[in-house]
C-alpha cells in the first residue's frame, strides 16, 4: 500500500544469531509488563484477561448444560442454577464479549492499521485495563461469596428489593468495566480521527478501523447509561427505597428502559467489530478487494446508529405501552438491513476470488452462516406479535448465541489466527486449528440448534427444571455442548504452543494488504521505522478472473 | 515521511509536555481537547440517564414534584447558582491569562479563585441545604419521613427526593473530583508550565469544569423552579 | 498555538447576560404563567448553557467536528427521553382489557372480529 518500497529483511538483526529488539523483547521484566504504555502490549493483557474470564463464564455454560441433562435437573438446587444463568451472562457479556475485539486486536492493530506509533492516549489505554481487572475483581469476587441470581438483566424490583444475593458488588463490577469500555471507545475514535498517516484518507481505511469507529461510537454513548442505571440500582438496594420502587410509585419498567438503552446497542459492541474482522479476512482469504467499500463502510455506522432506535423489542411481554412496541419493533426491522448488506458484500466478494481455506477464512465462513441464522431469527422476535409466543423461550438463547458464538466469538478466533503471526512472531499450526474450527462448528450447531426447536416448542428459558417431553433436545444440546467445550480447549494449546515452539513468521506470511503487514513480525515498538504514505485503496489485490490469478 | 524529516523533527527541541506517538504539538493538543469533547458526551448521557427518567417521573406525578421542589430552598439555590457561574468566569479567566502569556501568579489566583468558589457551592449545598433536609426527615434512606398531607395532593414526594438526592449529589461529587485537579493544575501553573504555546491542560480542565456548571444550570430550574410558589417569595 | 484568545471584555458580558438569565429564571417561578412555565424554565436554561458552550468553552472558535460531537450527545439523549416516555405516557391509551371475553367484545366492537 506504500508507495515506499518496503524491504521485509530490513527489519533482520544484522547480528546474525541476535533476536531483532521487537516490542516483546524489548524489556522481560513483569515491571515493564504491568506499567507499558505501549498498546501492542496492552493488547497482549488484555488477552490474557478476557481469556481467563471466558473459561470461567464458559465453566457456568458447562454446569448448566450437565444440569440440564436431567428433566429436573441434574446438578444444582434451582436457586443455584439461576446463580449459574447469571453469571455466565455477566462475565461472557460484560467481561469477555464487550471487550474482546476492541480491547484485544483493536488495540493491537488500529495504531498500525492507520499508520500510528501509539493510540492518541497511551496512559488512558493502560487505564482501561487495569480498571477491567478491578472490575473483574468485584465480579469475581461476588462469584465467590454467594453469586448473584438477578440474571444478568438485573431487573427490577427483583435485583432492587427482594433477591438476598450479592447484586451490589457485581453492578459495582459493571459499572467500574463500563469505564474501560469508555476509555477505550474514546482512545479509538480520537486516534482514527487525527493520527491517520499522510495519504490515508477516511475512504481508504481498512473496514476494521470503520467498525472499530463505530463501536466507539456506541461504547460513548451507550456505556455511561448502564453505568448510571447500576448506579441507582446499588442506591435502591442500599437505601431501601429507589426511583424503581412500586411502593413510593416507581416504575421497575424504567429500569428496563434504561438498561436496554445501553444494553441492546452493547450487543452491536459485540458484533460489530467481528463484521470488522470478518471484511479482512474475507478479502485476504479470496485475494480480492471488497465488494461495495462503501456500503459496507456506512452500514457500519447505521448500524452504530439504529442501534439506539431499538431497544424496547426486549420488552414487548412487560406490559410496555403496545404503541411504543409498535415503534420499536418496525424500527427493529430496520436494524437488520445494513447487517444484511454485509452479509451480502462479504458473499460478492467470495464470489470469483482466489479461495484459500486456513483456519481464519474456515471461522469467517462459519461466521457468514451461522450470523446469518442468527440474524434471522431476529427477525421472528422483531416481530411482535411472534415474539410474545417465543420471548421468554430458548428460541432467544438460541438466536443470540448464534449471533454471539456462532458469529462474534467465531470473528474474534478467525481474527485471533490471522494476526497471530503478527502479535506473535510465530506461525501455529494450521491442522490443528483448522481440526479445532470444524469441531467449534459441530458442537456449536448441535449445542443450539436443538434449542430453536426447544423455544418453538414453548420451554421457557431460565428454569431449572423441564417437562419430560424436551429431555431429547437437551441431551442433544449437552452433547454438542461438550464437544464446543473441547474444541475451544484446542486452540488455547496450540496457540500457547506455537508462542514458544511455532516457526518463525515473515512479516506478511499470508500475503495480505493492510498496513499491518508492511512491518515486522512481531513489530517493533514504534510500530514503523518509518511512517508510511499511503495512495492507494484498501485491499488492492489484484483482480482475479478465476481460480489461480497470480 | 522520509527518514531526512523525521530526523528534522527531532532536530527541534520539542516543547516541554509533547508526547512522542504524536507528530506535532497542534496534533497533540486537538487530540487533547477532542478527547475531553468525546469524554463530556459521555457525562451528558450520564447525567442524562438521571435526567431522562425525571423527566418521566415528572410528567406522570407534577403535583408530587411541586410539592416537593416548594420544600427546597430557592435562595441557596439560586445564590449557589450564581456561586457556580462566577467559577466558570474565574476559570475562563485563568486560561486567558496562560493564553495572553501572563505570569503564573495570575494563573494561579484564578485557579484559586475557581476552587474557593467551588467549595464555597460545596459548603452551602451540604453544610445548609442538605443538614437542613436531614433534620427534616426528607433525605430518602437516612430516616425519610412521609408526612401526612403528602398522601392526598402528593403521594409520589418521596420520588422527588429521591432524584433530587441522587441527581446533585452526583453533581457534587464531580465538583469533588473537580476541586483536587485544580490543585494540580495550580500547582503546575506555579512551576510557569503553563503560556501561550501550551495550555492544553488548563483548557481541558476547564471544559471539565464549565460541564459540571452546565449541568447545575439545568438542575436549579428542574430541581428548585417546579412551580407552586406563586404569591409568595 | 492555542487558537483564539477570547477578550476579557467577552468573559464578562457572557458573565453578565448568564446573571441576568439566572435572577429571570428565578424571578419567573414566582409568576403562574400556567404551563408555560416549564418552557420558559428550560428555554433560560438552554440559552445559559448554549453561552457556556460556545464562550466558556470555546466551542465558537472550534473546530466543525467538535460541534457535530457535542450535538451527537444531546441527539442521543433526547432519544432516550422521548422513546422511554413513548411507553410511559401511552401505557393507557386505548381500551384495557382484563380478561379474554373482553378483549374480545372490544375486538367485536371495533369489527375486528366477526
Amino acid at each position: 500500500m506504500s508507495t515506499a518500497t518496503v524491504d521485509i529483511h530490513a527489519h533482520d538483526s544484522p547480528i546474525p544469531g541476535v533476536e531483532r529488539t521487537n516490542y516483546l523483547n524489548v524489556d522481560h521484566s513483569v515491571k515493564s509488563w504491568l506499567l507499558t504504555f505501549d498498546h501492542k502490549r496492552i493488547a497482549i493483557l488484555y488477552l490474557i484477561s478476557i481469556t481467563l474470564m471466558f473459561f470461567v463464564g464458559g465453566l457456568f455454560a458447562v454446569l448448566m448444560r450437565v444440569h440440564l441433562i436431567e428433566p429436573q435437573g441434574f446438578l444444582v438446587a434451582p436457586e443455584n442454577y439461576n446463580k449459574l444463568f447469571t453469571m455466565h451472562g455477566v462475565i461472557m457479556v460484560f467481561f469477555f464479549l464487550v471487550p474482546s475485539i476492541p480491547a484485544t486486536l483493536g488495540n493491537f492493530l488500529v495504531p498500525m492499521m492507520i499508520g500510528a506509533r501509539d493510540l492518541a492516549f497511551p496512559k488512558l489505554n493502560l487505564m482501561s485495563w487495569y480498571i477491567y481487572i478491578i472490575g473483574a475483581a468485584f465480579t469475581l469476587y461476588s462469584v465467590i461469596s454467594g453469586g448473584v441470581d438477578t440474571g444478568w438483566t438485573f431487573y427490577t424490583p427483583y435485583s432492587s428489593s427482594f433477591a438476598h444475593t450479592q447484586v451490589v458488588p457485581t453492578a459495582i463490577g459493571v459499572f467500574i468495566t463500563g469505564f474501560s469500555s469508555i476509555l477505550t471507545g474514546l482512545n479509538f475514535i480520537v486516534t482514527i480521527h487525527k493520527m491517520r498517516a499522510p495519504g490515508l484518507t477516511w475512504f481508504r481505511l481498512p473496514l476494521f478501523i470503520w467498525a472499530m469507529y463505530a463501536t466507539s461510537v456506541i461504547f460513548i454513548l451507550g456505556t455511561p447509561v448502564i453505568a448510571v442505571t447500576m448506579f441507582l440500582l446499588g442506591c435502591e438496594r442500599l437505601l431501601h427505597i429507589g426511583i424503581f420502587d412500586p411502593a413510593i410509585g416507581g416504575d421497575p419498567i424504567l429500569f428496563q428502559h434504561l438498561f436496554w438503552f445501553y444494553s441492546h446497542p452493547a450487543v452491536y459492541i459485540m458484533i460489530l467489530p467481528g463484521m470488522g474482522v470478518m471484511s479482512e479476512l474475507v478479502t485476504a482469504f479470496s485475494r480480492k478487494r471488497i465488494f461495495g467499500y462503501t456500503f459496507v463502510a456506512f452500514s457500519s455506522l447505521a448500524i452504530a446508529v439504529i442501534s439506539f432506535l431499538v431497544w424496547g423489542h426486549h420488552m414487548f411481554v412487560t406490559g410496555q405501552s403496545v404503541y411504543a412496541g409498535l415503534i420499536f419493533s418496525v424500527l427493529s426491522f430496520l436494524v437488520a438491513i445494513p447487517s444484511a448488506i454485509k452479509v451480502f458484500n462479504w458473499t460478492a466478494t467470495l464470489y470469483k476470488g482466489s479461495i484459500s481455506y486456513e483456519a481464519p477464512m474456515l471461522y469467517a465462513l462459519g461466521f457468514i452462516g451461522l450470523f446469518t441464522m442468527g440474524g434471522l431469527t431476529g427477525l421472528f422476535l422483531a416481530s411482535l406479535a411472534t415474539d410474545v409466543h417465543l420471548n421468554g423461550t430458548y428460541f432467544i438463547v438460541a438466536h443470540f448465541h448464534y449471533i454471539m458464538v456462532g458469529g462474534a466469538v467465531m470473528a474474534y478466533l478467525g481474527g485471533i489466527h490471522f494476526w497471530w503471526p503478527k502479535i506473535t512472531g510465530r506461525l501455529y499450526p494450521d491442522a490443528w486449528a483448522r481440526f479445532a474450527a470444524l469441531v467449534i462448528f459441530v458442537g456449536f450447531n448441535l449445542t443450539f440448534f436443538p434449542q430453536f426447536v426447544l423455544g418453538y416448542l414453548g420451554m421457557p428459558r431460565r428454569y431449572a427444571v423441564y417437562p419430560g417431553e424436551f429431555q431429547t433436545l437437551n441431551v442433544m444440546s449437552s452433547a454438542g455442548a461438550s464437544i464446543l467445550g473441547v474444541g475451544y480447549l484446542i486452540p488455547l494449546i496450540y496457540l500457547i504452543w506455537s508462542f514458544k515452539y511455532g516457526p518463525p513468521a515473515s512479516s506478511n506470511p499470508w500475503g495480505a494488504k493492510g498496513l499491518e503487514w508492511t512491518t515486522a513480525s512481531p513489530p517493533p515498538t514504534e510500530n514503523f521505522t518509518t511512517i508510511p504514505v499511503v495512495t492507494e485503496q484498501a485491499y488492492d489485490y489484484a483482480q482475479t478472473t478465476g481460480k489461480g490469478g497470480h | 515521511m522520509s527518514d531526512a524529516a523525521v530526523h528534522n523533527d527531532h532536530a527541534h527541541a520539542h516543547p516541554p509536555g509533547f508526547a512522542h506517538q504524536f507528530e506535532t504539538m497542534d496534533q497533540q493538543r486537538e487530540s487533547a481537547t477532542m478527547g475531553m469533547w468525546v469524554f463530556l458526551v459521555t457525562e451528558i448521557l450520564f447525567f442524562g440517564g438521571l435526567f431522562g427518567s425525571y423527566i418521566v417521573y415528572r410528567a406522570l406525578y407534577h403535583d408530587s414534584f411541586e410539592i416537593g421542589s416548594n420544600l427546597l430552598n430557592i435562595r441557596f439555590g439560586a445564590a449557589n447558582t450564581i456561586v457556580l457561574i462566577g467559577s466558570s468566569l474565574t476559570m475562563a479567566l485563568a486560561i486567558h491569562a496562560a493564553q495572553a502569556g501572563k505570569k503564573a501568579r495570575e494563573q494561579m489566583m484564578w485557579l484559586l479563585l475557581t476552587i474557593i468558589l467551588g467549595a464555597i457551592f460545596l459548603a452551602v449545598k451540604f453544610t445548609f441545604e442538605w443538614t437542613a433536609d436531614y433534620h427534616e426527615h426528607l433525605i430518602p434512606g437516612f430516616g425519610f419521613v412521609v408526612r401526612p398531607e403528602w398522601h392526598a395532593a402528593g403521594p409520589h414526594v418521596p420520588i422527588f427526593f429521591c432524584f433530587y438526592f441522587f441527581m446533585t449529589g452526583l453533581h457534587a461529587l464531580h465538583m469533588i473530583v473537580g476541586i483536587p485537579i485544580l490543585l494540580v493544575m495550580t500547582w503546575m501553573a506555579s512551576r510557569n508550565k503553563f503560556n501561550a504555546d501550551y495550555n492544553a491542560p488548563l483548557e481541558n480542565t476547564g471544559l471539565y469544569w464549565h460541564f459540571v456548571d452546565i449541568v447545575w444550570i439545568f438542575l436549579f430550574p428542574l430541581l428548585y423552579l417546579v412551580g407552586g410558589r406563586w404569591g409568595t417569595h | 498555538m492555542s487558537g483564539h484568545v477570547v477578550p476579557i471584555k467577552t468573559y464578562l458580558l457572557i458573565f453578565f447576560a448568564l446573571m441576568v438569565l439566572t435572577a429571570a429564571t428565578t424571578g419567573a417561578a414566582f409568576i403562574d404563567m400556567g404551563f408555560w412555565n416549564t418552557p420558559v424554565a428550560l428555554a433560560i436554561a438552554a440559552t445559559k448553557m448554549i453561552l457556556v458552550v460556545l464562550f466558556f468553552m470555546h466551542a465558537k472558535y472550534t473546530h466543525g467536528l467538535t460541534q457535530v460531537v457535542i450535538l451527537c450527545g444531546f441527539f442521543f439523549l433526547a432519544l432516550l427521553v422521548a422513546f422511554t416516555l413513548a411507553d410511559e405516557l401511552t401505557r393507557h391509551w386505548g381500551p384495557q382489557p382484563t380478561s379474554w371475553s373482553a378483549m374480545n367484545a372490544i375486538l367485536l366492537h371495533a369489527k375486528l372480529l366477526f
